[in-house]
């Protein structure tokens, strides 16, 4: 079926963590470092599919309500209503083109102490990788800006948006983290929150003392742990161990849905992180398809800690040397100590 | 709030309607809140239309054979293992998972400022008072006068979330936070190596940062791109065409030290 196939080829170029979110220069000064930027969050919501009545697999799909049929991507368009159902068409390819080319560039003109930015403006973070040729120039920006503390801020249009955009290094690592713009960001005089009452001393008292009762040094990673996703993988198990509605392989089961790709993460995110990092470009190809590692929500993630988690517990241990210990060495160090 | 009104800049400038209704709870503490939204986007809004007839496009489960549309209370679940077994969910399964609703935000733990890195956050919502405003005022005292921050977990219209618990500009705010496991730390990647970096290309790095140092100032940045979209809209609208800027990928730098060196150059000029 040649339609299918086209389908799985669409499906292929979707998946999330595989291509990077952008790819493009960062200048700073006169030198022009190109990057791309992945994602350094991961979904761990349990992703699950559609399926009709009788168990078969669905997919989400757009569809005309005049003609009454699901649409094809190229019958797709993007509208602005200027009136009430006046749409003014704009393509995505015009998006790009109203820019000048220096705003679709990370052009460094500001550095600010990185402990400057108030949490409350970061988005999300992603990591940069140097793209073939710009590792040199990619380890000296990292280093002076680590060494010095700072952290760069530009804005930049990316496929017809533009983003602020604070640069961070640290373990000779850059990062990315998108910022909301001032005005994105509302004001307690926005909200229109009142004037304080002024406290009971008393109150006050007895409350700091309930804040220092249950103060703690470091973050609990447990207590951050997705309670509703495991106890829905656990009705999983229950009904699987008792073939209570289960299907194996049913027909169609490569079926295209849009709403499957978010959450899932058919590639290893980070085999194709390092290979970036240590390759320059050319490692997101090498590691295409996942070497490693259940997928989200299979059943033997539970036994696997990441090296996060074990981090954290090394240390709540003060386990020495733990920050340059791969995951491997952290559980070893845990298990002796 | 599509519906408040908006001054020139697009800003709301009516009172904002609380969005939830709760308590945070800690020991013997309980002090009623209401949760709004912190975040007004910006963004210009698109809608996806279908491109013969501009009528705005609606989503569908459909039968990928037939392309029959499946109405949305006659679909379900399904969860697949990494066996291929597809396990269908029913809405009695989905019930039984979801958690219990409760007004009670609660306090698992108090930190430091900071030890919730910001990778962490999602969304932030201001809490103003619901009542007791004395109560309120204490709750916001005790946070300032001990500077740590809170760990949280509420649910929210049927979802389950943790949170910091945090003072911005001497009110309340509380950030929605990704679950464990969602943030990739630094630690677990490997750094770009290579030789030992030049020691002088490093100064003139580190003398162009310098040169280029100022405070944060978030007004500062402007989404200049908004105002280019809104435009390009009303010059079509009026029949025009979009403005092409042609745009050519600059080419990566070959000589760091020279690039390094004009760009001093350059900066002391302009300074």
């Amino acid at each position: 079926m040649p339609r299918k196939h086209h389908h799985r080829e669409a499906a292929e170029s979707r998946r999330p963590g595989l291509r990077p979110f952008w790819s493009g220069i960062i200048a700073f000064g006169l030198v022009s470092l190109p990057v791309s930027l992945y994602v350094a969050t991961r979904s761990n919501k349990v992703s699950l599919r559609m399926v009709d009545a009788d168990g078969e697999p669905l997919a989400r799909r757009y569809f005309c309500p005049n003609e009454e049929r699901p649409l094809e991507a190229d019958e797709i368009v993007r509208g602005y209503e200027v009136e009430k159902d006046q749409f003014v068409v704009v393509g995505n390819d015009e998006l790009d083109a109203i820019a000048p080319p220096k705003s679709q560039e990370i052009d460094l003109r500001r550095f600010v102490p990185a402990g400057d930015i108030d949490p409350m403006y970061f988005e999300r973070a992603y990591f940069l990788a140097p793209d073939k040729g710009a590792t040199k120039p990619y380890r000296l920006l990292a280093k002076s800006m680590e060494d010095t503390g700072r952290a760069g801020i530009a804005t930049c249009v990316i496929r017809g948006k533009e983003y602020l955009i604070a640069i961070l290094s640290s373990h000779g690592i850059l990062r990315a983290e998108i910022l909301r713009f001032a005005d994105e960001l509302r004001t307690p005089d926005d909200i229109g929150l009142p004037e304080l009452a002024k406290p009971d001393a008393a109150a006050v008292k007895k409350i700091e003392k309930a804040i220092k009762a249950g103060s703690r040094k470091t973050l609990d990673i447990d207590k951050m742990a997705d309670a509703h996703a495991q106890r829905l993988l656990k009705r999983v198990d229950e009904k699987l161990k008792a073939g209570e509605d289960v299907i194996h392989e049913p027909a169609y089961a490569e079926v295209e849905d849009d709403e499957a790709q978010e959450g899932t993460e058919p590639v290893d995110l980070m085999a194709v992180l390092k290979a970036s990092l240590e390759q320059g470009g050319d490692g997101a190809r090498a590691s295409k398809r996942k070497a490693a590692g259940p997928r989200p929500g299979g059943r033997s993630r539970k036994a696997d800690r990441s090296r996060d988690e074990l981090y954290q517990q090394a240390q709540k241990m003060d386990i020495p040397g733990r920050s340059k210990m791969t995951r491997d060495e952290l559980a070893r160090a845990i298990r002796r100590h | 709030m599509s519906n408040g009104m908006r001054d020139k800049t697009g800003r709301c400038t009516m009172t904002a309607r609380a969005m939830w209704k709760g308590a945070i709870c800690f020991a013997d503490v309980r002090v009623p809140v209401k949760f709004f939204a912190a975040v007004a986007s910006q963004d210009v809004h698109f809608r996806l239309l279908h491109a013969k007839d501009r009528v705005p496009v609606k989503q569908a489960m459909v039968k990928p054979d037939s392309g029959d549309i499946v109405p949305y209370a006659e679909a379900r679940r399904a969860f697949v293992t990494d066996e291929r077994d597809w396990v269908v969910l029913n809405d009695a399964d989905l019930q039984a998972v979801e958690p219990e609703e409760s007004r009670d935000v609660e306090i698992l733990e108090f930190l430091p400022p900071r030890v919730i890195d910001h990778r962490w956050y999602l969304r932030p919502y201001y809490l103003g008072p619901d009542g007791a405003d004395k109560a309120y005022a204490a709750l916001i005292a005790a946070l300032d006068e001990s500077g740590q921050e809170g760990l949280a977990r509420w649910t929210m219209r049927k979802q389950e979330y943790i949170g910091a618990l945090r003072l911005h500009g001497g009110y309340p705010v509380l950030v929605s936070l990704r679950h464990a496991g969602e943030v990739i730390s630094v630690e677990e990647l490997e750094a770009p190596g290579g030789r030992e970096l030049d020691k002088r290309e490093i100064d003139m790095a580190k003398q162009l940062i310098g040169m280029l140092e100022a405070p944060f100032e978030p007004a500062d940045y402007r989404n200049e791109h908004r105002a280019r979209i809104l435009d390009l809209i009303e010059t079509k609208r009026r029949g025009g065409k979009a403005k092409i800027i042609p745009f050519k990928r600059p080419k990566p730098t070959q000589d760091l030290s020279k690039a390094l060196e004009a760009s001093l150059k350059q900066e002391r000029k302009s300074a």
